[in-house]
């Protein structure tokens, strides 16, 4: 039975006290003091413009599908920033701590650095990012108005971005978890480590998972109940097929993670035993369950950009996708079998020869649909006429980097060699490996495929450019000399070095970051360039690649309703065969549209779930109490509310509609000139 | 263009759906719920596989045999599956669009429910009270916990039921309150079939054992 926590708890504060703030960390203050001054400069700037209400009417309280998927990316590429500062802090220590020298950052700040670098690129970077991009996309895909549950698209947002308020609030009170991103126990447990840190871990994901979760459960009903007439499952287009099958992964996995945790929290708050050394509990069971919800995390995050290369392939070919058939089945297949391998993380546990050799087999028998998939884009591309457009590089730099690192995945797969690899380097460059070149990569193509469609204008090319090629040298820079590290038997999150051959290694990583760090900063330099320059770039057309999907078929940005009337879907590129009957676009006879009404209760369920977080982090139980009962409260009066749709008027889309035949003329007309 | 079927003359039409009606509210509720309720099921899942794999760790403390008294548990179960019935009866004067009948039924299945958890929290006190608490043991654990979060389904079910019948009482059985009734059916229902397999995992193999 483990003791309660050693300090005092005082009545009203608990455990917190000035202590906690963390004054004897001067690259804390130091980022503290910034952080005050960018966020006090914000505030003067919305309130000196008069932007509150703006962003409360038209942003915050959305249910807008589109509006929601922006507000995720914007939370993703926030959080992102956030995330690679950390990686460049963790690349400069190791570059420099040889022959003696401590570096920079001392062990207690180092260990915090590189956990939340983990928890923060996936739960609150590539999650949000994924998330927002199925958000936007998909209802305008399967020509749908909005979600099927648009309060709770709304409240999931807000719960996302109270996570990642709990972590960054870490980063200044109190401290964030020292035990590498899934938080092992007996590490992660009460007696190794009874600071603040794992509890900050522990209510951010949990907070975060109930958006995650709402908003699989969201998109799944989305996808079977709202595709357009005649759209049946082998009509829809792959990217809404991915994100069917990653929501399906979403909600089948991330019960777990809630489930597990919610454990190690009695263990952690309670005192039970069920990670504990002691009274019979099992630190095993721990690493078995939070695989269980993290191998299929992987596959969440690859899957929906795999959608991605596949309609970018498609459409900067001029073909229609190779093999979709084997496309949808290969996804189902990667669906089913990425719950059957999670062993293959922790060979080392000695479970035997005849489990790991199970795990072995079923991890390398997953690169065949993924092979299946990349011989259907290579195939898709011969004798195409294929347009170099940013979203194409992204997807070629995609396939080559990719490839790499599923190769490096499937020598791992194999038991005896993963005993020698197990935590080294070589494992840290494989799985940055298929992450980078394949989620971020795919975002990036997404970003520059879609960004015309969410805004009317498309991205600046020479930037874009810039920043492609200092991502991609980058990147191999960055991560080669980890797997030849990794070879060489230098395991993960180490601080200081001893051998000083292996420096070199680290400083070419460290100048890969760097350059990495240009691609960052040239993106930026890419949005910002696009936005000052979004007359010159504007798109007209609503269809500015030649697309082959429905999204393409409405405005840039759509209308608040996507379609004023719903289309019918004979074949499976819809738009595209659409455009080569010449369908002429309805002018006449718009009817009412009824849409579901904003609402601000998300944002507030969403506060006071950060409160009740820190409360608990900070043993807080009065104000603990006082928020769950307000959780419930709040959520009790919202239900009382019947009224949560509107019509848009007939002479609204009318309107609106004018408008747009207007636009598609004008565009005809310089197009014709 | 190559195209196999003939296209007919009015494009527009054939690409466009031109009468389009508002889709009925609330479409999406029951599919959607249902697929939260396998969310739920999966937490339950884990919480039996961290029994099965714990259930024997007993730390030199009491196990099953020692603690449990199937009289009791049996009691606690005839109360929930009573429950099941009487909500049964609510859907079924529901159905009848017997607004009184429905309160009355929702009101009986809650006493129910009150009174499962309140054999449950007496069951609760007295293994606290001879030493068996949750962190003597890590089967110990594992019962509480799994016993425990079927409770506090129970009980937000119970908060639930309440509210909805506020809300009937003030809207009556409008659609939006069927839908309500439907969903929290689901979930009743849902618990019972959960505390089937507690009552069989943890109970009556326990007393095997």
């Amino acid at each position: 039975m483990s003791a309660a926590a050693p300090v005092a708890i005082h009545p009203v504060f608990g455990r917190l006290s000035l202590d906690a703030l963390p004054l004897h960390e001067p690259i804390v203050v130091a980022t503290f003091v910034a952080v005050v001054i960018g966020g006090l400069t914000t505030l003067a700037l919305l309130t000196r413009y008069r932007l509150w209400g703006m962003l409360w009417n038209d942003w915050f309280t959305s249910v807008d599908h589109k509006k929601i998927g922006i507000m995720y990316m914007v939370l993703g590429l926030v959080m992102f920033l956030r995330g690679f500062a950390d990686a460049i802090m963790m690349r400069l220590q190791q570059a420099m701590a040889f022959n003696g020298s401590e570096g920079y950052l001392n062990a207690h700040h180092y260990d915090q650095i590189f956990t939340a670098h983990g928890v923060i690129m996936i739960f609150f970077v590539a999650m949000p990012f994924v998330t927002g991009l199925m958000n936007y996309i998909v209802p305008l895909q399967i020509g749908a108005r909005d979600v099927s549950f648009p309060f709770l698209n709304n409240f999931s947002f807000w719960m996302t971005t109270a996570g990642a308020v709990l972590v960054m609030a870490s980063l200044f009170v109190g401290e964030f978890a020292q035990t590498g991103w899934l938080a092992y126990p007996p590490l992660s447990g009460i007696a190794y480590s009874p600071a603040s840190g794992v509890d900050y871990y522990i209510w951010s994901l949990q907070i975060a998972g109930v958006g995650t979760t709402l908003s699989g459960i969201n998109l799944i009903v989305t996808i079977l109940k709202l595709r357009a007439p005649g759209m049946t499952l082998m009509k829809m287009p792959v990217f809404t097929w991915t994100s069917l099958c990653t929501n399906v992964l979403i909600v089948a996995s991330f019960p777990v993670l809630t489930a597990v945790l919610t454990l190690l929290t009695l263990d952690r708050y309670v005192g039970t035993n069920f990670f504990t050394n002691d009274f019979g509990g099992s630190p095993m069971m721990y690493v078995n369950l939070i695989w269980i919800w993290g191998h299929p995390e992987v596959y969440i995050l690859i899957l929906p950009l795999f959608g991605v290369f596949s309609e970018v392939t498609s459409t900067f070919s001029g073909k229609r996708l190779f093999g979709y058939t084997s496309m949808v089945y290969a996804t189902i297949v990667i669906t089913i079998l990425s719950y059957v391998v999670w062993l293959h993380h922790f060979f080392t546990m000695g479970s035997g020869a005849s489990v790991n050799s199970f795990f072995g087999i079923t991890t390398m028998v997953i690169s065949i649909p993924t092979g299946a998939k990349l011989f259907n884009w290579l195939f898709t591309m011969y004798r195409g006429r294929i347009r170099f457009e940013l979203p194409m590089m992204w997807t070629i730099a995609f396939m080559l980097t990719f490839v790499i690192g599923g190769m490096t995945g499937v020598l791992l797969a194999v038991p005896p060699a993963d005993f020698v690899l197990h935590n080294s380097l070589f494992l840290i460059a494989h799985f940055h490996n298929v992450i980078i070149g394949g989620v971020l990569f795919g975002l990036f193509a997404a970003i520059n495929f879609w960004w015309p469609k969410a805004f009317g204008f498309k991205l600046d090319v020479f930037w874009g450019k810039i920043s492609f090629w200092c991502w991609v040298v980058g990147f191999w820079l960055a991560f080669m000399p980890l797997y030849i590290l990794g070879l060489m038997g230098v395991t993960r999150r180490m601080r200081v070095f001893d051998d000083p051959s292996l420096q070199i290694w680290f400083v070419i990583a460290g100048i890969g970051a760097v350059v990495i760090a240009a691609g960052i900063g040239a993106m930026l330099v890419q949005f910002a360039v696009s936005i000052w320059r979004r007359d010159s770039l504007r798109d007209s057309s609503g269809d500015p690649w030649n697309g082959r999907t429905l999204e393409w078929a409405t405005s840039s940005p759509p209308p608040d309703y996507n379609f004023a009337f719903t289309p019918v879907v004979h074949s499976l590129d819809a738009w595209h065969e659409m455009k080569q009957a010449g369908v002429k676009r309805p002018e006449s006879g718009f009817r009412a549209i009824h849409m579901p009404r904003n609402t601000g209760t998300g944002v507030i369920l969403s506060a006071i779930c950060i409160v009740g977080g820190f409360a608990m982090i900070w043993y807080m139980w009065w104000l603990a109490a006082l928020s769950l009962l307000a959780v419930i409260a709040v959520s009790i009066a919202h239900t009382f509310n019947y009224h949560r749709d509107f019509h848009i008027a007939a002479d609204t889309v009318s309107e609106t509609e004018a408008a747009r035949t207007r636009q598609l003329a004008g565009a005809q007309a310089a197009g014709g000139a | 263009m190559q195209s196999s079927q003939q296209l007919p003359a009015d494009l527009t039409a054939h690409f466009y759906d031109l009468h389009e009606h508002d889709h009925p509210e609330g479409g999406s509720t029951l599919l959607g719920f249902w697929i939260y309720l396998m969310s739920d099921c999966l937490i339950f899942a884990i919480l039996f596989a961290t029994y099965a794999v714990l259930g024997g760790n007993l730390a030199a403390g009491p196990g099953p045999q020692d603690l449990f008294d199937l009289p009791l548990v049996a009691l606690n179960t005839a109360m929930l599956l009573f429950s099941s019935i009487t909500y049964g009866f609510a859907m079924l004067a529901m159905a009848r669009g017997e607004q009184r009948q429905t309160l009355l039924w929702l009101g009986v299945t809650g006493l129910f429910g009150l009174m499962f958890l309140g054999i449950e929290l007496y069951e609760f006190h007295h293994l606290i009270h001879l030493g068996a608490t949750p962190q003597r043991s890590a089967f110990l654990s594992a019962f509480f916990t799994l016993v425990g979060t079927h409770g506090l389904h129970v009980t937000f079910g119970i908060i639930w039921l309440v509210t909805l019948m506020v809300q009937i009482d003030r809207h009556g059985l409008k659609p939006a309150n069927q839908r309500r009734l439907m969903c929290l059916s689901l979930f009743w229902h849902f618990l019972d079939v959960i505390w089937i397999g507690v009552f069989t995992l943890v109970y009556l193999m326990g007393m095997l054992r």
